[in-house]
């Protein structure tokens, strides 16, 4: 008995200290490619803070954001920086949490960060710009797309806002003759869904297009769909608009079809990821459109070289808007400081500040998402896109899903 | 009426999973009195060790769901053994914590090994196209929720009234005391208690992770909770009370959806909880405890 029972702490013990081990193992491996990244001379180095989720639900679009950024960087640095100035990136993990948003914030100013770019999800940018604001912090959110992230005079971003896209959906789908008759699932609890909902079925008003059901969840139900699924077949509905993010949109696909339902799908960037959650049922999301400024496979020269060096530099992923969005981040971090005409890398983050925020609103970025200039109240102009998703089979008949312009 | 049938019927089928679940916990706390919230959390490791053991190419389907019963099995026994046995003549308190801490540990066990994205799983009866009867369309998942869920319980009813060792389960949960006395083994019929809760928590990882195709290390979390809502609801302590609380929550939270308000669904299961409470403080099967003086 005694000797059993030592066994089987013993071993307990051995399961918890194993998958700790691996966790120490990973996360140097993360230190040393951030370290590698800013090999250059600090006294010329700018520390540009990143923060997003690389870790959990939404972690596809924390990790697109992080590799566009330091592809960015790479590129900048590798052509002689900014003004001579070396960029470094710090990034953070958010796991889209806004209290470790807000830690990871303060982490990264103990680390001399002189600008942000970030977050990268809404929820936790609107917490980290109450922060930034406070100290006068320079924030870029490549992503962050609520209207309350950039409400400070010191944060800008790159995505459109939630009422832009609710707003260029309804445009979208009734001046296309998509459908006329829709309806809407979208998450109550979260602040992107339901700002992207309300102005979505303003303007669908005034589109005449017909909202037959507008049905709600809460991130405490999100798994079972089956009665929302079953309003909007009775709705009579020809479209059903998604305005939420994939994990959620992979499960409404996967029971709406056992629940026989035939309607298309219209979503927006929160969609970005879902040829990957639906795995082996990937066939699922043919014709499922979206709205987002980028596809991969857009035939532009911009879009080409950009795509290609992604590719190359991660492991031929296909880069998605987040990515983009990162990507352009840098550019126009780029560009402002060329404008402001930035020279010495030491000037402290509220100087800095204060000289970004009034080039920001002079440049124009050519960036691969779109041509981009910026309003004072930190707001992008730029035009959507709206892509299509579109199924191959492969050779050994399985399916692979990739975003196609319309 | 098609659609209410729908409703219905979708709502029994989510209802019998947590039934499922919830009988875990009455059982568990009808014998050890303790409320083992690390129950949830049990699920979650059935569901990742089906996904782990279904994307090994070898691994049939029906193999792979009975390692996932029988992991959650070990795993019970194991964390009854570790953890709360060295603690059954310590307060309640101290117990109950320790079932929230055992509930971490296995959360972020699971975070670190498996990361925490949402992974695809892949539904046990995949290949089963969707029955349509009379207008209303059935998934393979939510008949085959319905029916195993229905052989288990029935089962498990004859196992507790028939026979020896669930007669000692019984007779544990009356008094533990007096059952040592009678010449019980007290620690093995726990035990036991444990293994079958925990299997049970097996069954319904494979359905819960079949009906709603994703896994994350906190996939147990809400299912978890929400099924020790049915056991309360139905009456801790009552294997019938499980049953009947998890089937009626499962209903009234998708009738709620469907005919009041989809965002008030959550508010409203609780609000009928309150009411029962109420009304019945010992749930709808719970027996009057006469304090003894």
């Amino acid at each position: 008995m005694k000797f059993s029972k030592k066994v089987l702490a013993f071993s307990l013990a051995a399961c918890m200290t194993v998958p700790f081990l691996a966790g120490c193992s990973s996360k140097d491996t993360e230190t040393t490619t951030n370290s590698e990244g800013g090999s250059a001379d600090s006294s010329s180095t700018i520390v540009i803070g990143g923060i997003g989720p690389v870790t959990g639900g939404a972690a596809v679009y924390g990790n697109a954001v992080k590799n566009g950024i330091q592809l960015a960087i790479d590129e900048i640095n590798a052509a002689g920086g900014v003004n001579g100035i070396k960029l470094e990136l710090n990034f953070q993990d958010d796991e889209h949490n806004e209290e470790k948003a807000v830690n990871a914030y303060n982490t990264l100013k103990d680390k001399d960060m002189k600008l942000l770019i970030g977050t990268v999800t809404s929820n936790p940018c609107i917490a980290v710009a109450a922060e930034s604001a406070k100290d006068n912090m320079f924030q870029l959110t490549p992503s962050g797309s609520a209207v309350d992230c950039v409400a400070n005079d010191n944060a800008f971003r790159i995505c459109f806002n939630d009422p832009n896209q609710g707003v260029a959906s309804a445009q979208y789908i009734a001046q296309n003759n998509v459908a006329s008759k829709v309806a809407v699932i979208y998450d109550s609890s979260d602040v992107y869904s339901t700002g992207i909902y309300e102005k979505f079925t303003s303007e669908a008003a005034a589109q005449n297009l017909e909202v037959v059901a507008a049905e709600a969840f809460t991130s405490d139900s999100k798994t079972d769909f089956s009665v929302q699924i079953q309003k909007v077949q009775e709705s009579g509905a020809e479209l059903l608009f998604l305005p939420i993010y994939y994990q959620e949109a992979a499960l409404i696909l996967q029971q709406a079809s056992k629940a026989g339902l035939s309607v298309k799908y219209f979503g927006c960037d929160g969609l970005d990821g879902l040829i990957d959650q639906l795995g082996e049922d990937v066939a699922l999301a043919e014709g499922v459109m979206l709205l987002t400024p980028f596809a991969a496979d857009a035939k532009d020269d911009k879009t080409v070289a950009f795509t290609t060096a992604y590719k190359a530099a991660y492991n031929n992923e296909v880069p998605i808007q987040f990515a983009a969005d990162g990507y352009d981040a840098v550019y126009a971090v780029k560009a402002a400081m060329e404008k402001a005409g930035i020279t010495d890398a030491s000037i402290s983050a509220s100087d800095l500040c204060d000289a970004l925020k009034v080039a920001m609103t002079e440049i124009t970025v050519e960036g691969v998402t779109g041509n981009i200039t910026w309003t004072a109240d930190g707001e992008p102009t730029k035009d959507p896109k709206a892509m299509e998703i579109v199924i191959t089979e492969n050779e050994d008949g399985t399916k692979t899903g990739s975003y196609a312009a319309l | 009426m098609m659609s209410f049938i729908s409703y219905l019927v979708n709502g029994i089928s989510l209802g019998s999973i947590y039934a499922l679940i919830a009988l875990g916990y009455t059982m568990v706390y009808g014998i050890a009195k303790m409320l083992n919230f690390a129950h949830g959390d049990i699920i979650m490791v059935g569901g990742f060790t089906i996904f782990t053991a279904m994307s090994t190419a070898w691994c049939p389907v029906w193999l792979s769901v009975l390692i996932g019963i029988a992991v959650c099995t070990v795993l019970g026994v194991v964390v009854e053994k570790v953890a709360y046995k060295p603690l059954r003549t310590a307060p309640p308190l101290a117990v109950l914590i320790t079932a929230i801490g055992v509930s971490y540990l296995l959360q972020n066990v699971a975070l670190l090994i498996f990361g925490s994205a949402s992974q695809s799983f892949t539904s046990i009866v995949k290949n089963i196209a969707p029955v349509t009867l009379g207008g209303v369309t059935i998934s393979m998942e939510t008949i085959i929720s319905i029916v195993i869920s229905l052989i288990i319980m029935v089962c498990l009813t004859i196992f507790i009234n028939k026979t020896k060792a669930g007669k000692a389960m019984l007779a544990v949960s009356e008094d533990k005391g007096a059952a040592q006395l009678m010449g019980i083994n007290v620690n093995a019929t726990i035990s036991l208690t444990f293994a079958i809760g925990s299997a049970l928590a097996g069954v319904a990882s494979a359905l819960l992770c079949s009906s709603y195709p994703q896994i994350s290390p906190y996939t147990g979390s809400m299912p978890g909770i929400k099924a020790f809502v049915a056991a309360v609801f139905g009456g801790i302590g009552s294997i019938p009370g499980a049953m009947i609380g998890g089937i009626l929550l499962g209903v009234i939270e998708n009738l709620s959806k469907a005919y009041i308000s989809s965002q008030l669904s959550d508010a409203i299961v609780f609000l009928v909880l309150i009411v029962v409470l109420i009304v019945k403080p010992t749930g709808i099967m719970g027996k009057k405890i006469n304090e003894k003086v």
